[in-house]
């Protein structure tokens, strides 16, 4: 159900390229956000790093813009300190504050300085991101590339277990996990990566497939080339980019998955600073307080936006 | 013929280890309800009175016995009972059931008017054109990218704060059914029509650049008309396979958007259900809903063929189409 | 069933001094973001009424760029920065094209100027019957009654040799070959008897035969309706057949123009020379000398009996890709499998090298049975004795290693020599096919087509094998280049002492180099032999098609190489194996895939 096998045609790539914008050209090159979590990543990949600049730079501004505030928000979870004086946690001067110069976020109920929430926040829900891309990662790109590369029944079991996964709602099944696992951050991280295992098996597949097909690959063969060599040496390398553009976008929808399931109360436990909570926590006083939400939210959503761009914008670099 | 037994094998067996998978992470897996509910010590129930307990409810047989007895109560339409009121699941997803769906209905009509109406105005003439619709264009593109950037539960919570609170067009208290509906349509909207936006735009995007529609062009078709009788349709066939995701997304939002103005519904359900640990409404949730997905996805493998000639003659693989992109 | 049933306006003598189309020191620039880039820079032509002027040239001559300022379709970032383009109607009045509004442009579109598009497959909208396509410029340009409409597609589909028109009307482009789908795009842009036709490569996507009846069909309704062509090619030959002017482009300037017998038999350009000399259905490209084997030396490649089949899922009969296909190959010498499509000469190939195990029969190679080779070491092993080229050298070689890994990559594989070894063997190889060392450590973007193909051929040679496979190894190249790769090919042989098994679907370059030819036919060898023999007394009415069918043969013939006149003998037509191509036999492409390197894919780039 709903793989219409992969031969057939590039147009009903159904759900998994339907959401994610990660192209299916060879790709040429490998990109920072989360180059740690790539496969591919331990082959050099004769990366040069000035040129990789420079291509930032010349990818236009919004993507400059966008790396950014990426930095910005890893610099947050890295060291909170260095970005606030006030404590999360702690009150910091009169309740309910609008925006000022001393607090830029205002202030809640309890006198906590928003703004040091925000920063704080990050290193909880930017880290719960990152667990949760990498476990779909490691073990979406496992069942797609062992799909991939295998073929017959192996493929066909694991390419079922992937329509399951597909077939449950994203929402429900992360709360089918956080429900066995029990509430908390990295539960929640870990239920929305499982989610994501899904696409990133069918993208892998699909790209493991179409580099298999390749001439180059079949030239491989034809010098005498083994499976175990011509996929370490041309498929993973040439799978790899789209991949990587996928992780950088499932990063941003990561962040959004774990703060909604943070705002629904199954995530990490109040006073932490998760964003999710911190919005939701602000709800009580939207006739009175904008702040409270409203600043919370837009910088989650710069953030999210800011992981779409680049991942499209490494998407759109492997087309060229 | 072969074709549709294929797909609806396929169909059926995806349900059977979707519910199976459901099972073991919400039945099998947490240990049983009961437990979870009358184990709590300041009950003060004794060991024999859970023991009985447990052996009413069943609980005490091999899991795979249970797990065929679910299966075949599910079939029959026999969802369980709530753990958290022993209400009947059945009956407390009937009473949910309206109201979520007026709200899912009317969310994803108002999201394919405005996904249609966005990628449409934004790939229109994607030729020449003034400075105006040229900034214009590029600012409707960027839109799709930008609503599914934004949380849903705090797109809910500002529209209230904005049209409520300081706007007051909205009133909060004493609201008409109708004037209920108009905040949480559009927040449950915008995370639906954003990805369809984007689909859309990409695959007009694609289509315009093959050969036929310059071909088209040639032979003296204006904007609107390659839009319309040639790009639309070659368009729509892949969004049309953005159904079952949209689905999924309707389901979550709906969970987030009842939540944030507290309406009664499935999502809200579903909700408290997590927040109390009541498996088997959840299980009954997460079963129907993958009921439903599966059903929707059947259905557009089953219409592609009618949509697309190519897929028509023997249905398995196309070779055709495969040639026709490789031909580049 | 007839093109001269009405022919629609014996044109009255067109003014010479105002020809249909005239382009005068057009530039075109596209905007990229290295910077505007020029494209056509300042190149005059003309068509005039009823006469065929072909724009010659390779690809990123502009050519194309040309004919599309002409019809008002440029890209995006295209825009015409100087010159003009005068459109003169019957009556006399010019319209200066450049600069045209686009509502103006869309009235002209379909009414006067018709274009009939390179690639018949991509070119019909996919969803739509071919009817609805056909009727497309009618609709777009007011016709409103439906039987009106339905009665002029009809009538369109028979003029452009379509059997069974309302049968074909229904159907969708998929279930139609490649020629009869060409025949379609003719009719709609036929359909409002358009003064002008641009063909932008008309025929360049399809088989040979199929070209020359498509070529002729051009003809015919030029002749019918008077209207001029503007035929945009990159074969000089099909140019030298077909147009009364030539022009040359190249670099975006014109090398060289005036009437086509004058252009070929003096060129004055030096380019037009080398074009000429390297078009091998025009001249001699290679020398080479033929090699005779003695005579009771044995074969290096016997095949015998070989059958291919593929099933598909859903159908029940297996489609047989070869049929009882049996050839020797002599060490040192060349053979080549010609025919078009679906001839199955590309599966032959694959058997060949152990790409794919045949349903039956023997092949033996230097006497190893290759198809007992199984999937484990011994085929491993087996691999270094043949090796394949493949047609194109964009997807050939990995875009992510450099051109040194390349071709070690194969030593690797067999693990030959050390580190420094193998190094020093890919710059040996490197030299071997005439390229320079500093090549090594770039990676294939950075190379041209001509380069890759050498690297690739390169890489086939460092095992040392003794049999190469070239499956349309020169078909995606230019004809410059082309020649150059014949000729080093040619080279290496004599040095190398190779075997070459050549896969082409063109004879003028089989007749070049190849000592024996299998010429097949849907999967049946319809002829083999020697080379000189077959192709000079051909037996079989297939291999004397071919032969017919190759552009630039009617050069030999007295006359300016027009056509027969329309109006007379329909001889064209029942040479078209396409015309005869009905329900009861699959479309070649809808055959199933046996491999994504199916042969419908030789569609030589522009």
């Amino acid at each position: 159900m709903s793989t219409h096998s992969q031969a057939q045609t590039s147009q009903p790539q159904s759900q998994a390229q339907a959401q994610t914008q990660p192209p299916t050209q060879p790709p040429t090159q490998t990109q920072p956000p989360t180059q740690t979590q790539s496969p591919a990543q331990a082959r050099p990949l004769a990366l040069r790093p000035a040129t990789g600049a420079r291509r930032l730079v010349t990818a236009g501004p919004t993507v400059v813009l966008s790396a950014l505030v990426l930095l910005l928000a890893l610099a947050w979870a890295l060291a909170p300190e260095l970005f606030t004086s006030f404590s999360p946690t702690a009150s910091a001067g009169p309740s309910l504050q609008a925006p000022s110069g001393d607090h830029w976020f205002g202030t809640d109920a309890t006198g906590r300085d928003v703004f040091s929430r925000v920063v704080h926040g990050a290193s909880h829900s930017i880290t719960a991101a990152i667990v949760a891309v990498t476990v779909g990662l490691v073990v979406g790109t496992t069942i797609g590339v062992i799909a991939g590369a295998v073929g017959g029944l192996v493929e066909e079991a694991l390419m079922r277990v992937v329509d399951v996964l597909l077939a449950i709602p994203g929402l429900l099944l992360s709360l089918s996990v956080v429900i066995l696992l029990g509430f908390g951050t990295t539960n929640a991280a870990i239920a929305v990566g499982i989610t994501s295992i899904a696409t990133f098996a069918r993208l892998s597949r699909s790209r493991v497939l179409a580099v298999r097909q390749s001439e180059y690959v079949e030239a491989a063969f034809g010098s005498g080339g083994t499976l175990p060599a011509i996929l370490w040496r041309h498929i993973l390398p040439n799978s790899a980019a789209p991949v990587i553009a996928l992780a950088a976008l499932q990063l941003g929808s990561a962040i959004l998955q774990i703060s909604t399931l943070g705002f629904l109360g199954y995530g990490a436990p109040p006073p932490t600073p998760e964003w999710g909570l911190l919005i939701s926590e602000g709800r009580d006083y939207v006739a009175t307080a904008w702040w409270l939400t409203l600043l919370p939210g837009l910088v989650v959503a710069a953030v999210v936006l800011s992981t779409n761009r680049l991942s499209n914008a490494i998407g759109k670099r492997e087309q060229a | 013929m072969h074709y549709i037994l294929r797909r609806t094998g396929g169909a059926l067996l995806v349900l059977v280890l979707a519910f199976t998978a459901a099972y073991i992470l919400l039945a099998a897996l947490p240990g049983d309800a009961v437990l979870a509910r009358y184990g709590n010590p300041d009950l003060g129930l004794t060991a024999e009175q859970l023991a009985e307990i447990r052996a009413a409810y069943g609980a005490d047989r091999p899991v795979v016995l249970q797990y065929l007895e679910t299966a075949g109560s599910f079939l029959q339409g026999d969802l369980g009972y709530s753990v958290q009121s022993g209400a009947a699941v059945s009956a407390l997803l009937a009473e949910a059931l309206p109201s979520t769906l007026t709200l899912a209905g009317l969310a994803l009509v108002v999201a394919v008017v405005l996904a249609v109406a966005i990628a449409f105005t934004a790939t229109h003439g994607s030729l020449r054109g003034t400075r105006l619709t040229h900034w214009l264009r590029g600012t409707l593109r960027g839109l799709p990218p930008l609503m599914v950037s934004l949380p849903v539960f705090w797109i809910g919570i500002v529209l209230i704060q904005v049209f409520s609170f300081q706007l007051g067009l909205v009133p909060v208290l004493n609201a008409s059914p109708i004037q209920s509906l108009i905040l949480p349509v559009s927040t449950l909207a915008i995370p639906i029509a954003a990805p369809l936006a984007q689909v859309l735009i990409r695959s007009i995007d694609e289509v315009s650049a093959q050969p036929f529609v310059a071909v088209s062009r040639a032979r003296g078709a204006s904007t609107w008309w390659l839009l319309w009788r040639t790009v639309a349709r070659n368009a729509l066939l892949p969004t049309l396979t953005m159904a079952g995701l949209l689905f999924g997304e309707l389901v979550g939002g709906a969970v987030v958007t009842e939540t944030v103005f507290a309406r009664m519904g499935i999502g809200q359900l579903t909700a408290q259900a997590v927040a109390a640990r009541d498996t088997p409404v959840l299980m009954a949730v997460v079963v129907l809903s993958t009921v439903v997905f599966v059903l929707i996805n059947l259905i557009v493998d089953l219409m592609y063929p009618v949509l697309d000639a190519r897929l028509r003659r023997t249905g398995a693989t196309a070779p055709t189409r495969r040639a026709t992109v490789t031909a580049r | 069933m007839s093109a001269q049933a009405q022919p629609q306006t014996p044109e009255t003598a067109p003014s010479q001094a105002q020809p249909l189309l005239e382009i005068s020191d057009l530039s075109v620039a596209y905007r990229t973001r290295r910077g505007a880039v020029e494209a056509v820079r300042g190149i005059d032509l003309a068509v005039a009424r009823g006469s065929v002027t072909a724009l010659v040239g390779e690809s990123g001559s502009g050519k194309s760029t040309a004919a599309q300022s002409a019809i008002g379709l440029l890209a995006d970032n295209g825009t015409v920065t100087g010159g003009s383009i005068t459109l003169t109607g019957a009556d006399g009045r010019g319209e200066q094209l450049v600069g045209l509004p686009e509502r103006a442009w869309r009235e002209l579109r379909g009414t006067r100027i018709g274009l009939i598009p390179q690639d018949p497959t991509s070119s019909l909208d996919p969803v739509r019957t071919i009817g609805a396509s056909v009727a497309e410029p009618l609709r777009i340009h007011g016709w409103r009654d439906r039987e009106q409409i339905q009665a002029r597609v009809l009538e369109l589909l028979e003029q452009v040799g379509l059997d069974a028109p309302a049968t074909r009307a229904r159907q969708y482009p998929h279930e139609l070959s490649g020629g009869m789908r060409q025949r379609a795009l003719i009719a709609a842009a036929l359909a409002l008897e358009p003064e002008l036709l641009i063909a932008d490569e008309p025929t360049s996507a399809l088989d040979v035969t199929v070209q020359a009846t498509v070529l002729d069909l051009i003809d015919e309704l030029r002749e019918a309706t008077g209207a001029g062509v503007l035929l945009i090619t990159h074969d000089l030959a099909v140019a030298a057949d077909r147009a009364d002017s030539l022009v040359v482009m190249r670099h975006g300037r014109v090398e060289e123009a005036g009437p086509t017998s004058r252009v070929l038999a003096n060129p004055s350009a030096a380019y037009t020379r080398t074009l000429l000399a390297d078009a091998p259905s025009l001249r001699q490209v290679v020398e080479r000398s033929p090699r005779r084997p003695g005579p009771d030396e044995a074969p290096l490649v016997q095949v015998r009996g070989l059958c291919q089949e593929f099933t598909s899922p859903g159908s029940a009969e297996p489609f047989l890709a070869v049929h009882d296909l049996s050839f020797d190959i002599p060490r040192g010498t060349t053979h080549a499998l010609v025919g078009e499509s679906g001839s199955g000469k590309t599966t032959t190939g694959r058997a060949i090298t152990a790409f794919r195990r045949p349903t039956a029969g023997s092949i033996l190679v230097g006497g190893t049975e290759v198809t007992e080779l199984g999937t484990g070491r011994r085929l491993r092993e087996f691999r270094s004795t043949v090796q394949l080229v493949h047609q194109n050298p964009f997807g050939s070689l990995d875009p992510r290693q450099t051109i040194a890994a390349i071709l070690e990559e194969p030593l690797k594989n067999t693990r030959r020599g050390n580190r420094a070894q193998r190094r020093s063997a890919a710059l040996h190889h490197l030299e071997l096919v005439s390229l320079p060392r500093e090549v090594a450590t770039r990676r294939p973007r950075e190379l041209s087509g001509g380069q890759r193909q050498r690297v690739a051929i390169a890489r086939a040679l460092i095992l040392q094998p003794d049999v190469v496979v070239l499956d349309e190894a020169v078909s995606a190249l230019d004809v410059t280049v082309q020649a150059q790769i014949l000729r080093l090919l040619a080279r290496l042989q004599d040095e190398l002492g190779l075997t070459y098994v050549f896969i082409s679907h063109d004879l003028a370059v089989v007749r070049q180099v190849a000592d024996t030819v299998s010429v097949l036919r849907r999967g049946r060898q319809v002829e083999h032999g020697q080379v000189t023999q077959v192709l000079q007394d051909p037996q079989h009415d297939y291999t004397r098609q071919l032969l017919a069918a190759i552009p630039g043969t009617d050069r030999t013939h007295p006359g300016p190489g027009r056509r027969p006149e329309p109006g007379g003998d329909h001889e064209p037509r029942h040479r078209d194996p396409d015309a005869h191509h009905d329900l009861s036999r699959p479309d070649p492409d809808g055959h199933p895939a046996p491999s994504r390197r199916h042969d419908h894919e030789e569609i030589p780039a522009s």
